[in-house]
Parts: C-alpha cells; structure tokens; sequence
C-alpha cells in the first residue's frame, strides 16, 4: 500500500513527464499496430488464395516471432540507431505475425460451400471477396489485432533502452535507482493500457458477431 | 403394348423450337486430373422446359459434375451445353449465373447477412431497383410459407428446414427459368425432408421452372421427378419417367438400383399420378367416367402405390377414387392398373 502511495506521489511530482511519456507510449504503440496491419491484412489477404507462396510467407514471419522483441529492438541499433524510428520499426514487426496468420487462417476458414454459393450465384472474385470472404473472416482478423495491440503495448516499453521514450523510460528509471514505486508508475499504466485494448476489440467483436438464436 | 405407348411418347417431347428453359447437353465430358476415368463420359441429354428432372445415381457417378457444367462451376472438355438455345459459353460466366437459381446441399446461406440480405443478392448483381426487390421479397415469402418478419433475422436463427426454404427463395430471387439443386435436401432431417419434397412439387407445380435435381436417394428421386436420368461411372445409364424405369428398366444396374426383386418396393416408387399420366398418354383415360362418389377411401396424386394396395385391401373394393387437395375427381386406380403395371414387367423368357 505504501508503494502505491509513493508511487503517486511520484506520479504527482512528474505530472508533464508522465503524461509526456503516457503520450509516446501510445503513438508509438498506435503507429505500430497502424503501418503493421497496412501491410499485414493486404498480405494475408492475397497468400490466402496462394497456398503454396503462404507457407513460406508464414513461415518468415513466424521466425520473426521466435526472436524476443528486445532483441528485435537491438538487433535494430545498429541499423537504424537510437530513439523512436528504430522502436518504431521493431514494434510494427512484432506485430506483424499474430495480424497476418489470422487474416490467412480466418479467410481460409470460410466455408467452401459458402464460396460456392456466392460463386455460382453470378459474384465476381473480387465481390466473393469482399462481400463474403473478408465479412467472415472478420472475427478471426480482430483476434489477430486484438493479440497484436497487447504484444505492441506491452512491448513498447523496452523501447525505452533504445532511447524511444514511452512510459518503459519510468520502469527503467526505477530499475536503475533501485526505486520499486517509480516502476510501479510505468508498469501500472502499461497493464491498463494492455487491458482497456483487450477489452476494446473484445467488446468490438462482440458487436460484430451474428446473434445466436 | 403400353410398352410401346410410353416409348412413343418419349419422343413427342421432343420440341422443334427451343423453349427458354430447356437445356441440352451434347456428348459432353469432363475428366478431373485426380482420376484417369472421366468423371462425366459422352453425356447427351435433353431436358424439356418446365420438367423437374433428377439425376440419380451412387456418389461419384458424374451426375454432380454434371449439373455444375450447367453454370460453369466446372467446364466440359469437350461437348457443348445449350440453355434456351444459346450455347452457354456464348455468355459471360456471371451473366449466365445469375440466370440461373442454385441450390447446394449445406444451404450455403451466408451466416453474417440477414435473410432479407440473403435473398436479395442476385436482384442486388442484376442491379434491381429498391423498391422492385422489397416487392419480390414478400413475394418470395409468401412463396415459400415464412412470415415477413424473419426477413431482418440471421440464417442461424433459423431452423434447418426454414434455412432450406431461404435457399429456395434466394434461388428463385431473380426469377431464373432454370433451378439447379445439388442434393438440397440431405442434410434435413426425414421429416423436414419430406416436406420439403412436397413443397417442391407443389412450387414446380405453380411456377412451371425447369428443375435440375441432383440425390442419391433413390425414393426422393421417384418422389419429385417427372424424369428421371440415371448415371453410373461418368455414363448415362437410362433417362425416362419414374414409371418406364419402374417398368422397364435398361439393365441390371437400374434394376438393382431400385430393387425391382421386390414387388413391394417397386410399387412404392411409384405414384398414383405417374399411373393416371401414362394413361392420359395411352389416350384411353376412363377415370372421369365414374361419377358415382362413394363416401370413404380417397387416393391422392402424391400416393405410392404401395400404399395404394393396402388402401385397396383394407377399403375391400377394386379401385378408388383419385382427387387432388381442392376435391376434384382425376380418375380412379385400382387392381387391374397394378396388374397392367407389373404384367408390363415381366422378363421376356
């Protein structure tokens, strides 16, 4: 108890950098999610109809998955050096698996007698598409974002030792100062951050889904 | 004799000038890389505008394959296919589907659309006018026994066999003189699917659409058909009415298929109308000369005619009368059109 309440006192204190931090913590989660699934979908839309070019897709992006995001985020330093540009970069890669398999798996998902319904109907490849194959991938392409959005936000606080800012400069900070309540003002918004994301593509999906019955 | 009648009036049918819901297939065949055998070998076939015609035959006999040539589903490797008179690849493939209703066996409603959605679809391709589609929607409706108000609900709202109506009626949506149906009916339960086979008869009745049916269940077949084309291995086996199948069967392929050892069996696959057209043909219908109505057993068109031989005994006399659901008189069948019926059957030794 007496952490938290050091911890807002701390809070209290550093007000502008807090909320500066908070600020750059969600642009650099934002952009993240946002250059990552303007890649992603596109892609796993076209490898859906392309089997055999998917598996090897798939299977380069999947290897980006093994690599943890900290050592993406140095792996990156070299290349690309310090600051946001570099965190940017490692984060929107981070994300990129979770958006892309969905969207491949959820399209691949559809029915095959649905498609033939739609197809022998007189619809063109593109309205197939469009009007049926994408709609009902959906669920299944929101899961993605949704595991995504958590990986980024979560992840976004290591961007802190590349010098890309965020609310990781606090858990850093307090890491190096031996201070547990000034993590503790990173690490809490960080969860809530992830949790309010969670819950907003939960609540979304949920709006999406065809009631039962 | 009446062997001769009913062959003689296979050929009648035969119609000089094409009507726009005719379709004919011309030594059509298609193999698939998978198999060496083809899976449709040298099909012709004609089918009359306004039949409702099934094709029977085991799984993996080509009649599938068949009925999606129709719409390009798949493409013949050689053969043409004439619809209303125009070789079908003289259209654009999705104008020519959109001509055509389909129905496939898992319905193939789209989950995520409203029924309403659903059944508007191909007036929505056809570029219909609002006002135009709420107008045959209700009118789809009312078709296929649904109240309005399910027009803003989702298929999985439905049950199986109010799913399979939707279909019905997405089928029809744009009005199509064709109707291909692939197995509608085989994954409703035996109840709902009796029901549905009649409702189908009764709309092929009313709205005179060439139907193209796909099942391998021998009993639907005879129930809905007015011909029937039987394949086997890719190959056109026998292509007649329920009753010359029945009666005279091409080979002992047909006659296993419908079991034609038992008597029993073979008469409950016929029904009291097939009897009462035949002899419409034949040309010598007596069944309008019995005006004496008798209160007590009535056949019905739809009636086999198994169940015509126990009303039969049960009832005591030599033959009943035939009404229709609003009461009229058709005719009469009785004994001695079973006896002509089996004595037409007998092996030649």
């Amino acid at each position: 108890m007496e952490l938290l309440q050091d911890a807002f006192q701390y809070y209290i204190n550093n007000q502008s950098f807090f909320w500066n931090a908070t600020r750059q913590h969600l642009v650099l989660s934002s952009f993240a999610m946002v250059i990552s699934l303007l890649i992603a979908l596109p892609i796993g839309i076209w490898i859906a109809k392309r089997t055999g070019i998917a598996q090897v897709v798939i299977n380069i992006f999947n290897a980006f998955r093994v690599v943890p995001s900290l050592a993406i985020l140095f792996l990156a330093l070299p290349y690309l050096g310090l600051g946001f540009f570099p965190s940017l970069i490692a984060l929107t890669v981070l994300a990129f698996p979770p958006v892309l398999i969905n969207t491949y798996t959820g399209i691949r998902g559809v029915d095959a007698f649905t498609i033939e319904a739609a197809t022998g109907m007189g619809m063109t490849k593109t309205q197939v598409m469009t009007k049926i194959e994408i709609p009902l991938a959906i669920p299944a392409i929101v899961t993605g974002i949704r595991i995504a959005s958590v990986e980024v936000i979560s992840s976004a606080t290591l961007a802190s030792f590349i010098g890309g800012g965020g609310l990781g400069d606090f858990i850093t900070r307090g890491f190096a100062l031996y201070d547990v309540p000034i993590m503790l003002v990173g690490a809490i918004p960080v969860a809530l951050l992830a949790l309010s994301s969670e819950s907003f593509w939960s609540l979304f999906l949920r709006r999406y889904q065809v009631p039962e019955n | 004799m009446s062997n001769e009648m009913i062959s003689s009036t296979a050929d009648t049918n035969i119609l000089p000038v094409s009507e726009s819901g005719e379709i004919v297939f011309e030594r059509v065949s298609k193999s698939f890389t998978t198999n060496t055998n083809p899976a449709v070998d040298q099909v012709s076939v004609k089918i009359p505008a306004g039949d409702l015609v099934v094709l029977l035959g085991p799984s993996g006999c080509g009649k599938t394959t068949l009925l999606k040539m129709v719409n390009r589903l798949y493409e013949p490797d050689s053969g043409k296919i004439w619809m209303g008179g125009k070789e079908i690849h003289t259209l654009p493939v999705n104008e020519l589907r959109r001509q055509i209703g389909y129905v496939i066996q898992q319905v193939g409603l789209f989950p995520h659309m409203t029924i309403q959605k659903n059944i508007s679809i191909v007036p929505h391709l056809l570029g219909w006018e609002e006002k135009q589609i709420i107008d045959r929607l209700e009118m789809l409706m009312q078709l296929i026994g649904l109240p309005v108000s399910y027009l803003p609900r989702y298929p999985r709202q439905l049950s199986g066999g109010e799913q399979q109506r939707v279909g019905l009626a997405r089928a029809l949506a744009a009005d199509p003189e064709i109707l291909l149906m692939d197995e509608p009916f085989a994954a409703v339960d035996a109840i709902n699917r009796e029901r549905l086979q009649s409702e189908l008869i009764d709309l092929h009745g009313k709205l005179n659409k060439t139907i193209l049916f796909v099942t391998h269940d021998v009993e639907e077949a005879f129930r809905l058909a007015t011909k029937i084309i039987v394949m086997r291995a890719g190959k056109l086996v026998q292509y007649g009415t329920p009753l010359e199948l029945v009666t005279q069967p091409e080979n002992e392929f047909i006659e296993d298929l419908l079991g034609s050892s038992n008597i029993l069996r073979k008469l409950s696959l016929v029904n009291v109308n097939s009897i009462l057209k035949a002899r419409k043909n034949q040309s010598i219908f007596t069944g309008g000369s019995q005006p004496v109505e008798r209160p007590g057993t009535v056949l019905h068109p739809e009636d086999d005619l198994r169940s015509v031989v126990s009303l039969l005994l049960c009832s005591g006399r030599d033959s009943l009368p035939v009404k229709d659901s609003e009461n009229h008189l058709l005719g009469t069948v009785g004994y001695s059109d079973l006896r002509e019926m089996l004595i037409s059957n007998l092996p030649s030794e």
